[in-house]
């Protein structure tokens, strides 16, 4: 087993799938020999990935692959007990979740988690909440900066709600929102952070054909728009290999392929993890 | 004008409205000596539910400690009030009852920042009892405490009633010889005052960071937010306003002694604060008000008094949560139907 190494630069053996335009770029995302072992159980071993400045990537596997257990390192809702995670270069060792936030890592839940008590408008206020900033005392007291810091933020809010048409819904509250609606508001809030890596668990969970097509436009729309990466997780092979650049294929905790889509839809390995071994004779 | 707006103005016109039909009614004499004496204590426990939702429905921790809070309010606010008029001879009373509530306020607040740090740290039912022990901790060592005035200089004693000079703070006995220095016109200020503050609070961008912690933590980690930071906000918020409200009271007689804030009081605002509606402000001042008035009301039914609340209390508590009547109301307000829910739920 390989030893512990939290802080430390690794050379690692990395098969980056960067698409053409982020070759000379720096990734936002470098992960190196990252794990993680609850107890005696490696979740996650000799995790290698890099992801382009603006590329969308796929992570896929079986159930219990250790996918989510990864989008939960990345942004240290688990502490790695190995390697290294660098977002924009930097590391972030010791890092807690909303400090991963403010490097710029944002994600959506494979089981939605909105503030759901709340408006839809103040869901993505809340989102924005580190960007547009006066203190609990101009908060109170009403004085200027929190006037404008709300106006700026109604019309931030306004802005990225209208990315899914949801302008309408701004006093909903959160909660009774039909699925797909709360699916598309979680997208908003993690987008409202400012983000340059969106982590999507799921995304298409629940969906049905007409609205995952929707999302997939919506996703590289989003890609283009601002500039960032994407990685997801999903099971519907439709919209990851519809619209991944780069696929990274999990079984047990380990990376066992990476790749294009059309190099993983013919890797036997990814084959036999998915569907099992072919009898002999 | 938003939703949240008229919602708030409505809030606040209702208290000013009571406010100056009780002063007409004062100025009239129609108002009973013993509705009069209540006055007080209703604002003091209004600011005290208001301040408790803030913890309980905005912050959602169940924190069974808030009389505590109210002592340290009121024996330091009480000392501050004595201290400024025999000590060094302040004779305005309005400078003295609010100088008394600052530091009412001021030592409330030290004593939650304390508490808060490793009481915020647990979840859900711990967090429930220890705050209780905090509570109960905090009566038992006002009862050690002796403070008392020499000239102008205050003396502490710990465990120790030698101190030289007129004792003020007697232990177990308490603050005797208090000058009654409340206002009912201050207890209005306190309330605008603690409505401001919360109100305002909850619709700023502070509150929103509040209410999204208590709505799902992971998530609100996950954008971004300080989640220690903003529960402590809460916390101590909720704890200077319930000093101040411990000041206000403390003045508003002339013996105070810690036993008067027992669990006892912090489950009977805890009551005020369900009663009126987890999370509704409004709902803890009119449960507040009601709540306070009540017993003096039922003074007809003499020996079966409290046990005519008790059965009020449950009547209230099977129409809240019965199914029909909570259509009935969530129909009457459009958007008010996830908190009755949530009524339910707690």
């Amino acid at each position: 087993m390989s030893q512990p190494v939290r802080t430390k630069m690794v050379p690692a053996p990395s098969h980056g799938i960067l698409p053409e335009r982020d070759v000379n770029e720096r990734p936002v995302l470098e992960a190196r020999n990252l794990g993680i072992d609850f107890g005696g159980l490696h979740a996650v071993e000799d995790f290698n990935l890099i992801i382009g400045r603006t590329e969308i990537a796929g992570l896929i596997g079986p159930n219990g692959a250790g996918k989510t257990t990864v989008f939960n390192l990345l942004t240290k809702v688990y502490q790695p007990t190995m390697g290294t995670i660098l977002i924009n270069g930097k590391d972030t060792a010791g890092m807690d979740t909303a400090q991963a936030s403010m490097m710029g890592i944002a994600r959506t839940f494979q089981n939605i988690r909105l503030f759901s008590n709340m408006t839809v408008e103040d869901n993505v206020r809340i989102g924005l909440h580190n960007q547009f900033r006066y203190n609990m005392f101009s908060g109170i007291l009403r004085l200027p900066g929190f006037w404008s810091s709300e106006r700026r933020m109604h019309e931030r809010s306004m802005d990225l709600l209208s990315i899914f048409d949801m302008q309408d819904m701004a006093g909903a509250i959160a909660g009774s929102l039909p699925y797909g609606a709360q699916r598309r508001l979680e997208i908003v809030r993690a987008l409202a952070t400012n983000p340059s890596l969106l982590l999507l668990d799921e995304p298409a969970a629940g969906m049905n054909p007409h609205e995952t097509e929707e999302l997939m436009d919506n996703i590289v729309r989003i890609r283009d728009r601002f500039h960032i990466a994407v990685m997801l997780i999903e099971h519907d092979m439709k919209l990851v290999m519809g619209i991944c650049e780069g696929i990274c294929v999990l079984n047990y905790g380990r990376i066992i392929a990476k790749g294009t889509p059309e190099e993983i839809q013919n890797n036997p390995t990814v084959i036999e993890a998915y569907l099992g071994r072919q009898k002999e004779g | 004008m938003s939703k949240k707006t008229i919602d708030k103005l409505l809030t606040f016109g209702m208290v000013i409205a009571a406010f100056i039909v009780c002063q007409v009614m004062i100025a009239n004499g129609a108002m009973s000596r013993s509705l009069r004496g209540q006055l007080i204590p209703i604002c003091v426990y209004i600011v005290m539910a208001v301040s408790l939702n803030l913890t309980v429905g905005i912050s959602g921790e169940l924190s069974l400690g808030h009389a505590g809070f109210m002592s340290v309010g009121a024996f330091s606010g009480v000392v501050m009030a004595m201290w400024l008029k025999n000590g060094l001879g302040v004779s305005n009373t309005l400078i003295c009852l609010s100088a008394a509530l600052v530091t009412g306020g001021l030592f409330a607040g030290i004593a939650g920042v304390l508490i808060g740090i490793p009481v915020l740290r647990l979840r859900g039912d711990y967090l429930a009892i220890v705050t209780l022990a905090f509570g109960e901790i905090i009566r038992n060592v006002m009862n050690c405490i002796y403070i008392s005035i020499e000239g102008s200089s205050l003396h502490f004693g710990f465990v120790n009633p030698k101190l030289p000079g007129k004792l003020l703070v007697n232990g177990p006995a308490g603050a005797t010889g208090v000058a009654k220095m409340s206002t009912f016109v201050m207890g209005f200020v306190l309330v605008m005052i603690t409505l401001l503050v919360v109100l305002n609070l909850i619709d700023s961008r502070s509150g929103r960071a509040i209410m999204a912690i208590r709505d799902s933590r992971i998530a609100a980690e996950s954008v971004g937010l300080n989640v220690t930071k903003y529960k402590m906000m809460a916390f101590v918020t909720s704890a200077v306003l319930a000093g101040m409200a411990g000041a206000l009271y403390g003045l508003n007689f002339s013996t105070i002694t810690a036993s008067k804030f027992k669990f006892d009081t912090s489950i009977l605002v805890l009551v005020f604060v369900v009663l009126g509606g987890i999370g509704n402000i409004r709902g803890s001042i009119i449960a507040a008000t009601l709540l306070t008035v009540l017993p003096e009301l039922l003074r007809a039914f003499s020996d079966y008094r409290m046990l005519v609340y008790a059965i009020v209390l449950i009547l209230v508590m099977l129409a809240t949560n019965n199914p029909t009547l909570r259509t009935f109301f969530s129909g009457l307000k459009p958007g008010k139907k996830s908190s009755a829910a949530k009524e339910g739920k707690q």
